[in-house]
């Protein structure tokens, strides 16, 4: 299958990019690492008169600590995340998510800005930056603005992106003592979507008791799902075996699964019940070493 | 028609150049323009993996990738394997265990398999099949597939210290 045509350029800044998608407006899209978009276009759900390869811009790609936060630049490839001494050190959650996408060779191009920007809940990240809280920097024609997580996606493939600005960072609150996380994902083969999965993430009080959670649900509503109420519940609490149930049942009562080939709405609630226990209990596992 | 691109790229050691579309596939320009057909196009929908190549270290699928995208980059394919006419030690190993049948996934499953082995000289088997993950052979079983790779493994010489391949669970 052969795209249909577009008009191709490859910008090497990224007010050059912007100067570009402002010409071309809604017609142009981004090329970052194509690994949804190329598929798309293939099967013409995707039919864009522009692309604007991002991919030799300089300074979007990078993994550090600075300022309270992790960075990582919105061209950063899931390969790199998973191979990243920091995000291995001290974000086992990004490192979970990150080696369940796709498969070796998508990983080796696919971009974590892509996968948020894409809006599709189905992909691993959106859930996991819920869960961690993450902040989303959008580059456009005025500069930066900064995008919470809970704001930026806003239905099916839409997010709170506008169609002259970039997302060209990840920012990521860095983790307090005695926190940790974990992904859970159920997929029928490697390289298929999830038919669910669930992120948390969560700080321990010194006692041993819940101080702060995060919990974001893949593919079980038209956007990632943040779970708040299995949140609020667990906050203050010990994570022992009957709270941590409680707090799956939240987590499943919260999502809103469709019926697919991937299974029956019943099915997948219990099955975010399930991974949210899981979860819950490796993250807590982690943050007590 | 949309401008077309000239597409500079390093293939198996050869410079080549090419003007097409953005639209071309980087499979499409390494099978009809540069006529090196090793490379399969299998699905076609970035799932079975007989496409890849390696660009620039990096094992990709080249039905997933503009040749436009690859422009001044370093290719190595199938047939770039072959080194003063001794086969590599993978492609040795998939002939001595038997790792195919039909063959149409060959290319790609020596492709992934070589960016394995230059990550992680010595991988597990649990680390061979994960690298191997992203490649579909309907033949083998996979089966004689690792033990290709172990024989590969065997034929080029561990390393001292084993290396931590990423995204192994653990």
């Amino acid at each position: 299958m052969i795209p249909p045509s577009f008009e191709y350029f490859r910008p090497k800044t990224i007010p050059e990019a912007i100067a570009l998608l402002q010409q071309h407006g809604d017609d142009a899209k981004i090329l970052s690492g194509g690994q949804s978009l190329i598929p798309m276009m293939k099967l013409r759900l995707a039919r864009p008169g522009y692309l604007i390869d991002i991919n030799r811009i300089a300074g979007l790609s990078h993994i550090n600590e600075e300022g309270g936060h992790l960075k990582i630049g919105g061209l950063t490839r899931e390969a790199e995340l998973e191979a990243s001494p920091v995000v291995r050190a001290k974000y086992p959650i990004i490192v979970d998510t990150a080696r369940v996408i796709a498969d070796p060779q998508v990983r080796n191009l696919a971009t974590v800005g892509g996968n948020l920007a894409h809006g599709d809940p189905a992909n691993d990240h959106p859930a996991t930056m819920v869960a961690l809280g993450a902040q989303v920097v959008a580059t456009g024609p005025k500069g930066e603005r900064i995008i919470p997580i809970e704001d930026f996606f806003l239905s099916l493939f839409s997010t709170a992106l506008q169609h002259d600005e970039i997302l060209t960072e990840i920012r990521i609150p860095i983790p307090p003592p005695r926190s940790g996380g974990a992904y859970f994902k159920l997929e029928r083969k490697v390289g298929d979507f999830a038919t669910a999965a669930v992120a948390v993430q969560l700080t321990l009080d010194e006692k041993g008791a819940c101080q702060n959670v995060g919990i974001g649900l893949t593919n079980v509503g038209p956007t990632p799902v943040k779970a708040k109420k299995a949140e609020d519940f667990l906050r203050g609490k010990k994570l022992d075996e009957a709270n941590i149930k409680q707090a799956a049942q939240l987590a499943a009562d919260g999502s809103e699964p469709s019926a697919d080939l991937r299974g029956p709405v019943a099915y997948k609630k219990a099955l975010v019940k399930e991974l949210t226990k899981r979860a819950l209990t490796r993250a807590s596992e982690r943050a007590s070493k | 028609m949309a401008k077309k691109q000239t597409v500079r790229v390093t293939v198996n050691g050869r410079k080549r150049e090419a003007n097409v579309e953005p639209r071309t596939l980087l499979v499409h320009f390494i099978r009809d323009w540069l006529r090196l057909t090793g490379t399969h196009v299998g699905c076609d929908t970035s799932n079975c993996g007989a496409c890849t190549v390696i660009l620039d270290g990096k094992n990709v699928k080249s039905c997933t990738m503009f040749a436009a995208q690859a422009d001044g980059s370093e290719l190595l394919t199938v047939e770039g394997l072959i080194k003063d006419g001794q086969w590599h030690p993978l492609q040795e190993g998939f002939k001595q265990e038997h790792g195919l049948q039909c063959g149409f996934c060959t290319p790609g499953m020596l492709m992934s398999t070589y960016a394995l082995l230059q990550r992680n000289p010595d991988p597990t088997e649990e680390e061979i099949r994960w690298g191997i993950s992203g490649n579909l052979c309907r033949c083998t079983g996979y089966q004689n597939i690792v033990k290709a790779v172990q024989f590969a493994v065997g034929k080029m010489g561990k390393p001292k210290e084993r290396p931590v391949e990423q995204g192994v669970a653990k």
